[in-house]
C-alpha cells in the first residue's frame, strides 16, 4: 500500500484536475437559458451516478435528476472520472426529467484497463459500456413530508450494453456471460430534515460483472438476484453534503475457466463530498473502494480519487 | 414533606421539557429575532421575481406580524397564532410546489441574513415543511 501511494497520488491529482477543467469549461460554454427549471431546493436532485441516473455517485435515488419540480422540465450533464492504482473509469452522461417524476438517463462509461492484460495479448485494453435509464417516482416527497415516516420511492430500470473490445470473444464464449443486461431497482430516499440526514436505499436486481463492464453473468453462475445499496448523506450546509455509499455486487465470475477467484469482485463504497455552487452546477469529490478488479492480473485492491462535476438547466 | 417531593419530581419531569421546547424560539433570537427576520423575510417576499406576485397586494404590516405569530408558535414559543388557515389564505391562488421551494430559499436567505445557524434553520423548515400539502395546490 505504501509502494502505491506515490503512483497514486499523481494520478489522483490529474483526475482531479481533468474534472474540474471540464466542469468550468461545461459552465464556461453553457449560459443559464431563461427557461431553466431551479423549482427545487439546492441538491434534492441528488448528483448523477456512474449509470445516468440521479443519486448518489454509485447508486441511484428516488429523486428525479435536475431542479425539475412540478409542470417542469430539466436536464442534467456530467463528466466523471476515478482513478485508481491501476485502473481508470470516465463517463459521460445526460439525463432529461419531468414533472419530479420521470427521468431518461443515458451514460456512457468507459473502463480504461492500460496494460493490464498485456498478458492476455491485450495491452491498452478498454472496456466500453452504454447506459440507457428511466425512472419513475411512484410516492412520496423526499424533502417536504416531515411529519410523515414514508420516503419517497421510484422504481427505475438499467439498460446496460457492454462493449469489451479484445476481451469479447473470451468473455461471451468460455466465460460464458452476455455482453447486455437490464437492471430493476426500488429506491427510497427520506431527508430527516431537522438532523439535516439524508438517508436511501436501493435493492438492484441484477446479474451484471463489474456493473456490466465485465458482461452479464457466466457459465458458473447466472442468478438475476437482488442486491442492497445504501447511502446517507449529512447536509452540512444548503450547498454542502458529506455523505457515503456502500454498493452490494454480484460475484458470477468467481469461478471461471480462468480458474477460481481470476476475475472474483467485491462490493464498492465510497465517501463523498457534494458541493453545488448554484443550480446549474455541482461537484462530487469522493474516495471510492471497488475491491479487486480481475485479481488474477492485478491482485492489488482498487481504490482512488473520483471527480464528478454536473450541469444542470 | 410528600407535597415538596411531589414538586421536585414535577419540576424535574417537566423541566427541561419545557426549556427544551421553546430552545428553537431561543435559538430564533426569541421576540426581537423573530420580529427582525419576519419583518426582512417579507420585504425579500415581495421584491422576489418568482414569487413576488402572491405578495404585492398584501399589507405587510399584517404579514409581518402573521409570519411571526406563527414561526413564534411553531418554534415554542408564547405565542398564539390566530390568523386564517393556511389551507383558507392560500385557496384559489395557484401556488406551485417550485413557489412553495422558492419561499423556502427566500426565508434561508432571511436566516442566514440575522445569522441563524444552520442546525435551528434546518429545525425551523422542519416544523413548517408539511404546510406545503395546505398552501400548493393539489396536482
Amino acid at each position: 500500500m505504501i509502494q502505491r501511494l506515490p503512483t497514486t497520488f499523481p494520478r489522483a491529482r490529474r483526475a482531479l484536475a481533468a474534472g474540474l477543467t471540464a466542469g468550468a469549461l461545461i459552465a464556461a460554454l453553457a449560459p443559464t437559458p431563461a427557461g431553466a427549471a431551479t423549482g427545487k431546493l439546492l441538491l434534492t436532485g441528488g448528483v448523477s451516478s456512474i449509470d445516468g441516473a440521479a443519486g448518489g455517485g454509485l447508486t441511484p435515488w428516488a429523486v428525479t435528476g435536475s431542479y425539475a419540480a412540478r409542470g417542469q422540465w430539466g436536464a442534467t450533464a456530467h463528466l466523471t472520472r476515478a482513478v485508481t492504482q491501476d485502473y481508470a473509469l470516465s463517463v459521460q452522461g445526460v439525463a432529461l426529467s419531468w414533472d419530479d417524476r420521470l427521468e431518461l438517463s443515458l451514460a456512457r462509461q468507459e473502463f480504461d484497463a492500460r496494460d493490464n492484460l498485456a498478458p492476455l495479448g491485450l495491452p491498452g485494453l478498454r472496456l466500453k459500456q452504454e447506459i440507457l435509464g428511466i425512472k419513475w417516482r411512484i410516492f412520496g416527497d423526499a424533502v417536504l413530508d416531515t411529519d410523515r415516516w414514508w420516503p419517497q420511492v421510484a422504481v427505475g430500470l438499467l439498460h446496460k450494453r457492454a462493449n469489451p473490445g479484445g476481451l469479447g470473444p473470451t468473455l461471451t464464449g468460455p466465460l460464458g456471460a452476455r455482453d447486455s443486461g437490464t437492471e430493476g431497482y426500488l429506491s427510497a430516499t427520506k431527508l430527516l430534515l431537522a438532523r439535516g440526514l439524508l438517508l436511501n436505499a436501493t435493492l438492484r436486481a441484477t446479474r451484471a460483472n463489474q456493473n456490466g463492464l465485465l458482461g452479464f453473468g457466466g457459465a458458473e453462475s447466472d442468478d438475476l438476484s437482488v442486491y442492497p445499496e445504501v447511502s446517507a448523506a449529512w447536509l452540512l450546509r444548503r450547498n454542502l453534503a458529506l455523505g457515503a455509499e456502500y454498493r452490494a455486487k454480484p460475484d458470477h465470475l468467481r469461478r471461471s475457466v480462468l480458474g477460481s477467484g481470476a476475475l472474483a469482485e467485491d462490493d464498492w463504497w465510497d465517501v463523498f463530498v457534494a458541493w453545488a455552487p448554484n443550480k446549474h452546477l455541482s461537484f462530487t469529490l469522493a474516495w471510492v473502494d471497488l475491491g479487486h478488479i480481475a485479481p488474477a492480473v492485478q491482485p492489488g485492491r482498487q481504490s482512488g480519487a473520483y471527480l464528478s462535476a454536473q450541469v444542470a438547466y | 414533606m410528600k407535597t415538596s417531593w411531589i414538586l421536585v419530581i414535577t419540576a424535574l419531569l417537566t423541566g427541561p421539557v419545557a426549556a427544551a421546547d421553546d430552545g428553537l424560539y431561543r435559538a430564533l433570537g426569541a421576540a426581537p429575532g423573530l420580529s427582525a427576520v419576519t419583518a426582512d423575510f417579507v420585504d425579500r417576499l415581495k421584491a422576489d421575481p418568482a414569487i413576488g406576485h402572491f405578495f404585492k397586494d398584501v399589507n405587510r404590516k399584517h404579514l409581518v406580524q402573521q409570519l411571526g405569530d406563527q414561526f413564534c408558535q411553531v418554534a415554542g414559543g408564547p405565542c398564539v397564532y390566530e390568523g386564517e388557515t393556511m389551507k383558507n389564505s392560500h385557496a384559489d391562488m395557484g401556488v406551485q410546489p417550485a413557489h412553495f421551494n422558492r419561499l423556502v430559499e427566500v426565508l434561508q436567505d432571511s436566516l442566514d441574513a440575522h445569522g441563524v445557524p444552520f442546525p435551528a434553520q434546518r429545525e425551523l423548515l422542519a416544523r413548517l415543511a408539511p404546510l406545503h400539502r395546505d398552501i400548493v395546490e393539489p396536482p
